[in-house]
Order: structure tokens, then sequence, then C-alpha cells
């Protein structure tokens, strides 16, 4: 279930990105990488003096960031590298894995606390300009203005970055070894439920899933953004037309599904060690979900995160056998030779190709009269 | 995107080939092994850039598990040398099996006892896997997006299965060629090698032109069609999944051919050469050089590789960020790769940007128009 629950996270936001805007991006799992790795920021300087009384409360905080940090950096490659290759879905593919690489590099040679410094500034750089007074905004001068709030941005950066790497020790030095994240106190021991039990850790990745599918759909059906978000998927030109701002809404859209990316990648630290390569096992399972699913459908990449959660448990763990102990012999000998992770694995994506052979366009295709699906 | 040729005089063109044709005789005495061997290797790269190129580049279908047939044709000659120089080991069967607790060969190994299919397996068994995989998806039509996903998908269930099975592949180890006999020789020792390196320059040759009469005629035309408006191909009445099917094994053909002397000249084949990474490795190749430009495979694939050794060599940690700005600089700044840009426009507008050519005037039009047709 819980690794259903964080697939359906990612995938969710994958969805967004993928469905929604025809971008396939495959720097999702360095989105998630480097939510997780905020996760494990977070609970760093929650060790310090400072706020060591709200330690516990680290995972909460470490959510919202984690949905900033990787909306941000998704902003930004959606402002300097996909805005120029939209309706080319092939050339997207490969300009994300370029830039998961430099990520996953960034990551591995870049000291930890200074790249903590690094996505401060370049929030503050970001959301500055923004919160000036409208007089400002109209003036002449304020390409001076933006360019002062970067300045200042990128000092604040550097002083972070400092202020982090003197304080905390661990963050100072570049390592490509798997940090773990050890989940507060609370959150350690097991509930029991239905008689079964179930590890905490687990239940909340599940309450941060369920509560983070609830607001996406509540944001995509109910306000204004979500509204204009629909519409620019269902017809881009017409929408244009109709005096939304399309490049606004790009951005928006781009900056949730990276967001979600990050919200998923806390849920990933709370389940293993998080290193540079935790992204690249999570992506090819988050596509295969949303091709599932089918493209542009919540609902779609919920049924289909979960069957495939359900499905790698049920297999993997050889589970069939102890629900159904006597089926026939040649039966529970193939069973058993899947019943590993890995040939679990092989199992679910091979049922998945076979699943597409009967119905190609997923679970619940949107319908249309297009030649070109 | 029209397919040009680099127009070259007949004389020139006898000249390059003379010159091609005396490095690949010389290499030997000029180069260090060291780098002899590291030069086969990407030669034989180049194979399976060819083979990118014709599915991606000509018939427009991204393939990201070219890696799968590459490591087929690897595993066949490496069990082929497993199995030859096998007769001091027990039960006459290759060392691992003995670890494994595995007293006969199994029976699909068993065919690779004869070198004459062993060499026909390399590209067969590829080729029919990719054609049997090519034809599922295809008659589907999964395509785009979806085909690439697909494909790294199988990438990924490929690589899982031979990682996992020890007894009959010898899983995460590999299959290990070096020590290996052929003809009384090892296959790792220099002569060996050097032997290989000429076979596969030839090879690329071969391939080389093998491709080009591919892409040359109705056949090239019909796979070109595809790639720009695939629906109106079927309307014409040419039904593309048999001609997408063939390409592809065409491509998985020869993926094999350059994971055998791949692995030959690395002197292992192992489920490394099914990762992800790899095969997307494989269209950068391509894609750097230039698709839809044969020669553009070759080059992209030798000089990338050649770069990639000698960069981690200097600086082990910076050819991660090296091959990310790559992608990303060629995708967005010279999407028909470094060949195709200098076949195109690309010099004499570089030139007009620093004022030294006059601007050809055309209609704007015209320009607009031919850049929504490629958009497919």
């Amino acid at each position: 279930m819980a690794i259903g629950s964080v697939l359906l996270v990612a995938a969710l936001g994958l969805a967004i990105v993928f469905g929604l805007m025809g971008v396939i991006n495959l720097a999702h799992g360095e989105l998630m990488m480097l939510g997780a790795y905020t996760t494990y920021v977070t609970q760093l300087i929650f060790k310090l003096p400072l706020l060591k009384p709200y330690y516990d409360a680290y995972v909460i905080v470490s959510i919202f960031l984690a949905f900033i940090v990787s909306g941000i950096v998704g902003i930004l490659l959606e402002k300097t590298v996909i805005r120029k290759l939209y309706g080319s879905p092939l050339e997207t593919l490969l300009a994300t894995w370029g830039v998961s690489l430099i990520l996953q590099q960034f990551v591995r040679s870049v000291p930890l606390a200074y790249g903590t410094g690094l996505v401060i500034s370049l929030i503050i750089g970001l959301f500055l300009p923004a919160t000036f007074p409208l007089k400002i905004k109209e003036s002449i001068n304020f390409k001076y203005f933006k360019f002062s709030s970067w300045i200042f941005a990128a000092l604040t950066g550097v002083l972070t970055g400092n202020l982090i790497s003197s304080s905390v020790s661990k963050l100072s030095r570049a390592s490509a070894r798997n940090v773990d994240v050890t989940a507060p106190a609370w959150m350690r021991g097991q509930v029991e439920i239905l008689g079964t039990a179930f590890p905490k850790t687990r239940l909340m990745i599940i309450i941060i899933t369920l509560i983070s599918v609830i607001a996406i759909t509540l944001f995509l059906n109910q306000s204004a953004w979500g509204m204009r978000i629909r519409a620019v998927t269902q017809n881009r030109e017409m929408s244009d037309c109709l005096g939304i701002s399309t490049e606004k809404v790009d951005v928006l859209t781009f900056g949730i599904g990276s967001g979600l990316a990050g919200v998923a990648g806390v849920a990933v630290s709370l389940l293993g060690s998080v290193g540079p390569n935790v992204g690249g096992n999570y992506i090819v399972g988050c596509f295969m979900v949303v091709v599932l699913g089918g493209v542009g459908n919540l609902l779609g990449t919920v049924f289909a995160s979960f069957g495939i959660g359900i499905m790698t448990d049920l297999i993997g763990a050889g589970r069939l056998l102890s629900i159904w102990p006597d089926m026939p012999l040649p039966l529970s000998n193939t069973i058993n030779f899947f019943a590993t992770t890995s040939m679990a694995r092989v199992m679910i994506f091979a049922l998945i190709v076979i699943f597409l052979q009967f119905k190609p366009t997923g679970l619940f295709p949107q319908k249309g009269r297009m030649v070109e699906s | 995107m029209e397919f040009k040729n680099l127009k070259l005089s007949k004389k020139t063109t006898f000249i390059v080939w003379v010159v091609i044709i005396a490095f690949v005789i010389a290499a030997p005495e000029i180069l260090p092994v060291f780098r002899l061997n590291l030069l086969g290797r990407y030669l034989s790269l180049a194979i399976v850039a060819l083979g990118v190129d014709l599915i991606w580049g000509f018939t427009g279908l991204l393939s990201l598990g070219q890696g799968i047939f590459f490591a087929l044709g690897g595993y066949c000659a490496a069990m082929y040398l497993q199995i030859t120089s096998s007769s001091e080991f027990p039960n006459n069967i290759p060392e691992f099996f003995g670890l494994y607790g595995v007293d006969n060969l199994p029976f699909f190994w068993e065919p690779f006892r004869s070198p004459i299919f062993s060499l026909f397996a390399i590209w067969v068994i590829p080729a029919l896997v990719a054609g049997m995989l090519g034809f599922l998806v295809f008659r589907n039509r999964i395509k785009g997006v979806y085909f690439s996903i697909l494909t790294q998908a199988s990438l990924l269930v490929f690589f899982n299965f031979f990682n996992g099975q020890q007894k009959l592949i010898n899983g995460t180890n590999g299959l290990k060629t070096d020590v290996t006999q052929l003809f009384g020789q090892m296959v790792g020792s220099e002569s060996m090698q050097r032997l290989f390196f000429w076979v596969t320059s030839i090879l690329v040759i071969a391939a080389w032109f093998f491709a080009k009469w591919v892409v040359k005629g109705r056949f090239g035309n019909i796979l070109i069609g595809i790639r720009d408006d695939e629906p109106r191909v079927r309307f014409t009445g040419y039904n593309p999944v048999i001609f997408k099917t063939i390409i592809f094994s065409i491509a998985g053909g020869l993926a094999g051919i350059s994971g055998a002397l791949y692995t030959v000249q690395s002197g292992i084949v192992s489920p490394q050469f099914m990762t992800v990474p790899f095969s997307i490795e494989m269209v950068i190749w391509v894609a750097v050089g230039g698709r839809g430009t044969l020669l553009g495979a070759i080059l992209g694939a030798v000089f990338i590789n050649y770069a990639k050794s000698l960069v981690s060599e200097a600086l082990p940690a910076s050819w991660m960020f090296i091959q990310g700005g790559l992608f990303i600089l060629v995708v967005t700044a010279l999407p028909e790769g470094v060949l195709g840009w200098i076949q195109g426009d690309g010099p004499r507008n570089l030139l007009q940007r620093f004022g030294l050519k006059r601007k050809i005037e055309t209609y704007p039009s015209l320009e607009v128009n031919n850049k929504e047709g490629n958009n497919e």
C-alpha cells in the first residue's frame, strides 16, 4: 500500500505535467529526490538548538518546503528549457533527461548547505518582484528593481549557505553517499487497525497521499486557476483567444506537478534512505501508472497506482500462495519463480504491456474523434 | 527536414575513402593498445547508433530500449565463447554453472555449441525479439511518447530478468569473454583485439552502406512518410505496421551485432548493458550527430564516447554535467544535430549573425509552413 501511495503522489504530479501539458518530464524522479533531500536538510536544521523544541514537527514543515523547493526548480526548468519545446514531446524527453543528469550530479558534488542557499536565493529572486507595490511594478525602472532584488537574493543565499554549513557540519561537505531520514518519535511504532499492524510511517504516507489527492482534485475542479488549467488542456488556442494567459497557466501547472514530486520525495525519504539515484527507481513506475490509468485522467491514475502497488506486494512477497494454499503445483511453481522484488517488476511490466494490447489508451481513456490519438 | 547528402565531388569522396581505409589498416600501429581497444568499442557502438538513426531519424520511432537487443547480441556471442572454451570444466559446461549447482547446459543454450548458429543468432535473435515486440506495439497504433515509455518499460523487464537469473546466465555478474578461447587464442589477447578492430571497422562500413540502401528508394520514402504523417500513409493504402516492424527489427539486428562486437572487445557482457541511461545515451549520440543523417550517427557515437572517456579521465565528476548540458543544448539549439546543422543553413546563419554574409531574402510564410510540417 505504501509503495502504491508513493507512486500515486509522484504519478499525480506526472499525470498533471504529462497529461495536461503533454510534456514528458524525465527529471520528475530527480525532483522527487530534491524533495527527499529537502526533508533531510530540514531534519538537520531542526536539530539546531534554536528549533530543537519543535523537532517533532519537522515532517509537516518539510512537506511544504519540499513542495516549494521542487516547485521552484520545476518552474525554473519550465521557464528556461521546456518553454521552447512545447509540441514536441520527444525533444522534451531528451532535454529533461539532461536536466535530470545535471541535478543528480549537482547533488553529488555540491555540498547540501550551499544547495540550500542556492534554492533560497532562487525563491527570493523569483518571488520578491511579485511582492513589490504596484507603483514600482509599473514604473519604467522596474527591471532595475528586479535586478537589485536578484542581487539581494543571491546575497541572502550565500549567507544562509555559509550559516548552515558552519552550524551543521554534516551538510558542509559534498558526498554521493545515501543519507537516512529518521522519523520523529511520534511516527515510530505501529498501529493496529482491523487486527493487522501497520507501521505509523506508512500510515503517514497514506495520509499525505490522501490529502494531496483531495487538494489537487479540489484545486482543479473548484478554483479559478484550476478551471483555466483544464481549459488550456482541452484547447490551448481557444483559451488563449478567450484571454487566459497560457504562459502563466503553463508555469503554474508545471510548478504544481513538480511540487507534488517534492511531496512524493518526502514520502520516499520516510520509506528508506535517500541517495542521488533515488529518483530513477520510481520514474518508470510513474510513467507506467500514468499510461495505464489513461493520460489526462486523475481517477485513472489513482486506480492504476494502487493497482500496481498492491500487485507488486502480492506477487513479490508470494502472498498469493498464503491466500490460496492448495493451488495446483505448476501454478505455484510459477508464482515462486516470480516471488522476488525484481521478478515481480518483470511480471508487473509484462502484465501492463499485455493489458495495453487490449486497451491501448489505458483504463479511462479520453473520448475523442481524432485521427491521431 | 529533408535528407540531404553532403555534396562532394567524386574525387574528394575517393580521397576521403582512401584516408579512412588507410587509417583503419594503420590504426593498430599508431595507437596504443588501450586506445585502439577503446576506438574499436566505440566503432561498434556506431552500429547500434545507425540502428537508432534508422528508427528514430527516419521513421520517427524513439526507442529507449535498444539496450535489450544490444545486450541480447552480446549474450549470444559471450555464451558461444564460454561454451567453446569450456572443455576443461566439469560436465563440459561453462564454469559459472558449477557455482550454482547446474549440471546440464540449459536446453536453449545447446545450439550455441555450433559456431555457425551462433554467428546467425547474434543478429537473428535480437531482430526476432525486436520484430515481435514491435509488432505487438505497432499493431495497437501505440506511438510517439507511449512507444518510448513502453520500450523503456520492456528494457526494465529484460534488465530485471537478466539480473535475477543466476542459474541461466550468471545474473548480475554477467559473462566474461576475455579469458575464453577462439581459434586457439585468448579473446582478450592483443592480436585478437587487433583482429576485432578490423572486423568492427569493416562491419561499420558495411552497416553504413546497408542503412543507406534501406533508406534509399521507395522503402525509405515510406519510412519518412511514416515519420512525417502516419495517418496519411495509412490512408494512401500502405500498412505502416509492417514497415515499422521491419525497420524496428532491422535496428534490433544491428544492435545485436553491435552488442556482440562490443562484448568481445570490452571482455564482459552483463545486465549493465540494459540499464536505462545507456539506452538513452544511444539516442543522444544520434541526436548530437544529427538524426536523419546516417554519417551523423556514426560520428556522434564515436566522438561523444571518445570525449566521454577523455573527460572522465581528466575530471571524473564533470562528465555528467557536460552530458546533461549537451542534451539540453542539442535539443534546444541544434535540433537537427551537428551534421544536420552543417548541411542545413547553420553556418550561413552564423556568418550572417556576425555580418560576414548577406542575408538571403525569403518569404517568411514559407519558413513558417516548413516548421509546422516538422512538428510531428
